[in-house]
C-alpha cells in the first residue's frame, strides 16, 4: 500500500524545492526517473521530455483487448511549474524577464528567485516607496518595470533564454505544507508513490508530463503513444475557500482545504467521463476516504488533451486542494494529500473492464 | 579586517520591528561587548555602547546613530484563521502578496500573506488594480481555533525572507535598511581597537527611526554628544530609480549636504574621503534627510550633526539590496574620522568661515 511518510514528505520537499519551468523539467525528471527506475517494466523520454513508464499487472484479464491481458489504466501528472524566462539583458546582472505560465504579476515585486541551471539568487525589487508617487500606488506595478536583479556579477553567469522561478521554500506548518509549485509536485510525488505500488489488476501507464502549464502539450502526445483503455490525470487545484470581504458566506469557492481530494465533473476543458466519476466517488464511499467535488466551472488539467485523443479516452481528474495556486508560496493539507493518494489507489485496485465497457450514459 | 557578512547576515535574518527592536539588540550587543568599555540599553530600547577616548577630562564626545528598527505590518484583526495587517513605517503594499513573515504572537509563527481572489474582494477592484493593504490576509496554515490561540490583534509581523547572497559580493534580504549601517559602525568599532582616539565614542544603535526618531530623540538627549554622524541608507540606482537622488550601488557611501547637515563635518568627511582615496558621492537632500539627523541635530541646545548614506536598491522592500564594499568604505570612512580628530576639533565646527 502506498504510504505518506516522513521519506514521501522529503521527496515532495525535493521536488518542490526543484526548479522545471514549462519546457525546462530536467531537474524534476532527472528526480523522476532515478525513483521509479527499479519499478518500471519499461522507461521512455519522449520526443518532448515525458516520462513515459510502464509497469505491468499480474492478475488475469481485466481487459477490453483480445490479446491483452489487463485494462490499461493511464495516470498523468504534469511535471512543470509556472516561472519565468530572461528575455534580455540590461547589464550589471540586471535582466528584463517574460512570464511563463499563467501567472498574476501582483505577486511579483520584492520577491525572491531562482535563476538558470546553477539556480542563481536573485530578486525582483521595486521602486523604493519613499519615490512612489501616490497617483502610481492606484496602478499595479507592470510588467515591463520590473526586472531580475542578480548582483553586478549575474550578466557573466546567465543569458537571455534562461528560465527563473520563484525561491524555493518549503515549510510544514501546522497541519499544513506551504510551497512553490505544489501544483502539481503533489501530483509528482503521489504519482511515484502509486507507480511504486501499482496494484496487480492493472498495466499502469504512469506519464510525467511537460508543459501542462502552456498546453496541455506534452500529455497529449503521451496519451497518443500509450493508448490507454481509460486515463486518470493527477493534478492539484485552486481552494479559493477564503473569508469574503464584506463577511457575506463565499459562494464562489473551488475546493475547500480538509475536504479530501477534489474530484472533476466539469472543469474549462474537460467534461470528465461520468463512469469514473461514479467509480471514484463509490469507492470513497466504500472505503471511508473523505472527498469532494470540485465545483464545476473554469481551469484546466491534462484531461484536456488526452479526452480528446485518438478516439476518445475515458478520464477523469482528481486533484489535491490548495491556495495561492502560481505563486511564491501555496498551502495544502498533509491530510487531502494522503487521502487523495488513498482515492487513487482504492480506486486502481477496484477498476474491472466492465467499468468502461458499459457505456457512458 | 574581519569579515562582516555573516554578523550581516544574523542581523538580516533577526526581526526587530519599529518598538519590537530586543532580537536585533540583542546580536548588536553580543557583538559590541568585547569592543567597547560600557553598553547599555536606554529608557526607550535603544543600544549605548561607550569607547572612552584617550584625551583629558572632561573629554568631548561624538555619537554614532544607526537605526536598528525594521518596518513590518501588524495584526489588526482575525477572521476564521487568516490575519488581517496594517503596515508599521511606509511599506509599499504592493511587494507584500506572496510574502513569507513571521507573525509574533504567543510563539514566533511562519506565515504568507495572501492576496485573496478578485471575486472576494470589493467590486471596485479588478485583476489590474493592486489589492490594498486592508484586503491582504496572513495565511498561518492553522486551523482556526488554533490561530485564535495563539494570535491577537496588535502582534507584531515581521518579513521572514532570508539574507541571500547575490553575485559581485551583494546581499539582499529584509531590514538591510538600517542594519547595513549598524555592520558598518561595527566595522569601525574594530577598527577602533588598534587605533587611538582622543574623544569618547559613543555607538548608538537606536529605536524607532521609521515611526519618529524617538530613540534618536532621547539617545542624543541622554549622551548629549558634541557631535552627532548618522549612517542610513540612501536610494542606489537600479530599476525604477535612476534620477538625482540616486546614486550607484558598489561605489561608496554619500555624504549628505543639506540644512539638516553641519557644513564644518561635511566639508571635514569630504576631505577626509578625498585624502584616504575613499570614493563617494555628495548626497543632496534639499529639505531633510530623512534620517535620525533630523531629529538629533534640533535635541536640547542643537547638536552639530552629519549624516552618511549606504546606497540599497529596493528601500522597504523584502529584498533590498547592498554591495558588502559600500558597508566596508562606510566603516572605514567612520573610524579614520574618529582616529583623526584632534582634542580641539570643535574648534573647526564654526559657521561661516
Amino acid at each position: 500500500m502506498p504510504t505518506i511518510g516522513k521519506i514521501q514528505i522529503k521527496l515532495l520537499e525535493r521536488l518542490c524545492n526543484a526548479m522545471a519551468v514549462s519546457g525546462d523539467e530536467g531537474d524534476v525528471r532527472k528526480i523522476v526517473l532515478d525513483e521509479i527506475k527499479d519499478h518500471a517494466d519499461e522507461i521512455k523520454v519522449d520526443a518532448l521530455g515525458n516520462v513515459l513508464a510502464t509497469r505491468a499487472g499480474s492478475s488475469p484479464s481485466t481487459s477490453l483487448r483480445a490479446g491483452s491481458n489487463r485494462l490499461k489504466v493511464m495516470l498523468a501528472a504534469h511535471m512543470d511549474e509556472v516561472g519565468f524566462m530572461l528575455t534580455a539583458d540590461d547589464g550589471e546582472g540586471i535582466f528584463s524577464f517574460e512570464t511563463v505560465g499563467g501567472i498574476d504579476i501582483r505577486q511579483l515585486p520584492g520577491k525572491a528567485v531562482v535563476v538558470g541551471k546553477e539556480h542563481l539568487p536573485g530578486v525582483i525589487g521595486a521602486r523604493p516607496i519613499h519615490l512612489v508617487k501616490n497617483e502610481e500606488l492606484k496602478n499595479k506595478i507592470p510588467l515591463e518595470s520590473l526586472r531580475i536583479d542578480l548582483g553586478p556579477g549575474g550578466s557573466a553567469r546567465v543569458k537571455p533564454g534562461e528560465w527563473a522561478t520563484f525561491a524555493p521554500r518549503f515549510q510544514r506548518t501546522g497541519p499544513s505544507l506551504i510551497a512553490k509549485a505544489l501544483d502539481n509536485r503533489l501530483g509528482i510525488a503521489a504519482l511515484i508513490e502509486l507507480f511504486k505500488h501499482a496494484p496487480p489488476n492493472i498495466d499502469l501507464l504512469a506519464v510525467f508530463t511537460v508543459q501542462e502549464e502552456i498546453g496541455p502539450r506534452g500529455a497529449r502526445v503521451a496519451a497518443y503513444a500509450l493508448d490507454p483503455d481509460l486515463a486518470i490525470v493527477l493534478d492539484a487545484t485552486p481552494a479559493n475557500d477564503l473569508p469574503s470581504w464584506d463577511g457575506e458566506e463565499n459562494i464562489s469557492y473551488n475546493t475547500k482545504l480538509g475536504h479530501g481530494p477534489a474530484i472533476y465533473v466539469a472543469d474549462g476543458d474537460t467534461f470528465s467521463d461520468p463512469r469514473l466519476v461514479r467509480h471514484l466517488v463509490a469507492v470513497a464511499e466504500a472505503e471511508g476516504i473523505p472527498y469532494q467535488l470540485r465545483q464545476p466551472g473554469g481551469g484546466g488539467t491534462d484531461a484536456g488533451s488526452i479526452h480528446k485523443q485518438r478516439a476518445g479516452i475515458p478520464t477523469v481528474s482528481v486533484s489535491v486542494p490548495h491556495r495561492y495556486s502560481h505563486t511564491a508560496a501555496s498551502v495544502a493539507r498533509l491530510e487531502d494529500w494522503k487521502n487523495y493518494i488513498a482515492l487513487i489507489h482504492a480506486a486502481l485496485r477496484r477498476i474491472t473492464s466492465e467499468l468502461v465497457e458499459k457505456e457512458r450514459a | 579586517m574581519s569579515d562582516i557578512l555573516p554578523f550581516l547576515k544574523d542581523l538580516l535574518t533577526a526581526p526587530g520591528l519599529s518598538g519590537y527592536e530586543s532580537p536585533a539588540a540583542e546580536i548588536i550587543s553580543a557583538r559590541w561587548k568585547p569592543l567597547v568599555h560600557e553598553i547599555s540599553r536606554s529608557k526607550v530600547g535603544s543600544l549605548h555602547g561607550l569607547r572612552r577616548g584617550t584625551g583629558a577630562e572632561p573629554r568631548p564626545a561624538l555619537m554614532f546613530a544607526t537605526h536598528m528598527d525594521a518596518v513590518g505590518l501588524m495584526v489588526t484583526g482575525i477572521v476564521e484563521g487568516f490575519l488581517r495587517l496594517t503596515q508599521v513605517g511606509g511599506v509599499d503594499g504592493r511587494v507584500l502578496p506572496g510574502q513569507p513573515v513571521t507573525v509574533h504572537g504567543c510563539e514566533d509563527l511562519p506565515g504568507v500573506i495572501i492576496q485573496p481572489p478578485t471575486r472576494l474582494l470589493p467590486p471596485d477592484i479588478g485583476n489590474n488594480q493592486p489589492v490594498p493593504l486592508e484586503h491582504l490576509l496572513v495565511d498561518l496554515g492553522l486551523l482556526p481555533h488554533k490561530v485564535t490561540e495563539l494570535v491577537r490583534v496588535g502582534d507584531p509581523v515581521s518579513f521572514s525572507q532570508p539574507p541571500l547572497e547575490l553575485t559581485g559580493e551583494t546581499l539582499a534580504g529584509h531590514t538591510v535598511d538600517n542594519r547595513a549601517s549598524v555592520a558598518a559602525l561595527t566595522i569601525c568599532l574594530e577598527e577602533l581597537q588598534t587605533r587611538p582616539h582622543t574623544w569618547d565614542v559613543w555607538a548608538v544603535a537606536t529605536v524607532r527611526e521609521e515611526i519618529g526618531a524617538l530613540g534618536a530623540y532621547s539617545s542624543a538627549f541622554q549622551l548629549r554628544p558634541q557631535i552627532a554622524i548618522v549612517v542610513d541608507t540612501s536610494w542606489a540606482k537600479g530599476p525604477g530609480a535612476n534620477d538625482w537622488n540616486t546614486f550607484p550601488l558598489g561605489k561608496g557611501p554619500t555624504i549628505m549636504w543639506g540644512p539638516n547637515i553641519h557644513p564644518a563635518l561635511h566639508k571635514a568627511f569630504k576631505e577626509l574621503a578625498d585624502r584616504l582615496e575613499i570614493p563617494y558621492a555628495v548626497e543632496i537632500t534639499p529639505m531633510h534627510t530623512d534620517t535620525d539627523a533630523v531629529a538629533i541635530q534640533v535635541t536640547a541646545e542643537g547638536i552639530p550633526s552629519i549624516a552618511l548614506g549606504i546606497p540599497i536598491r529596493y528601500m522597504h522592500t523584502p529584498v533590498e539590496v547592498v554591495a558588502l564594499k559600500d558597508i566596508q568604505r562606510a566603516g572605514r570612512l567612520m573610524a579614520e574620522f574618529v582616529a583623526g580628530m584632534e582634542p580641539d576639533f570643535m574648534e573647526k565646527v564654526t559657521w561661516d568661515k
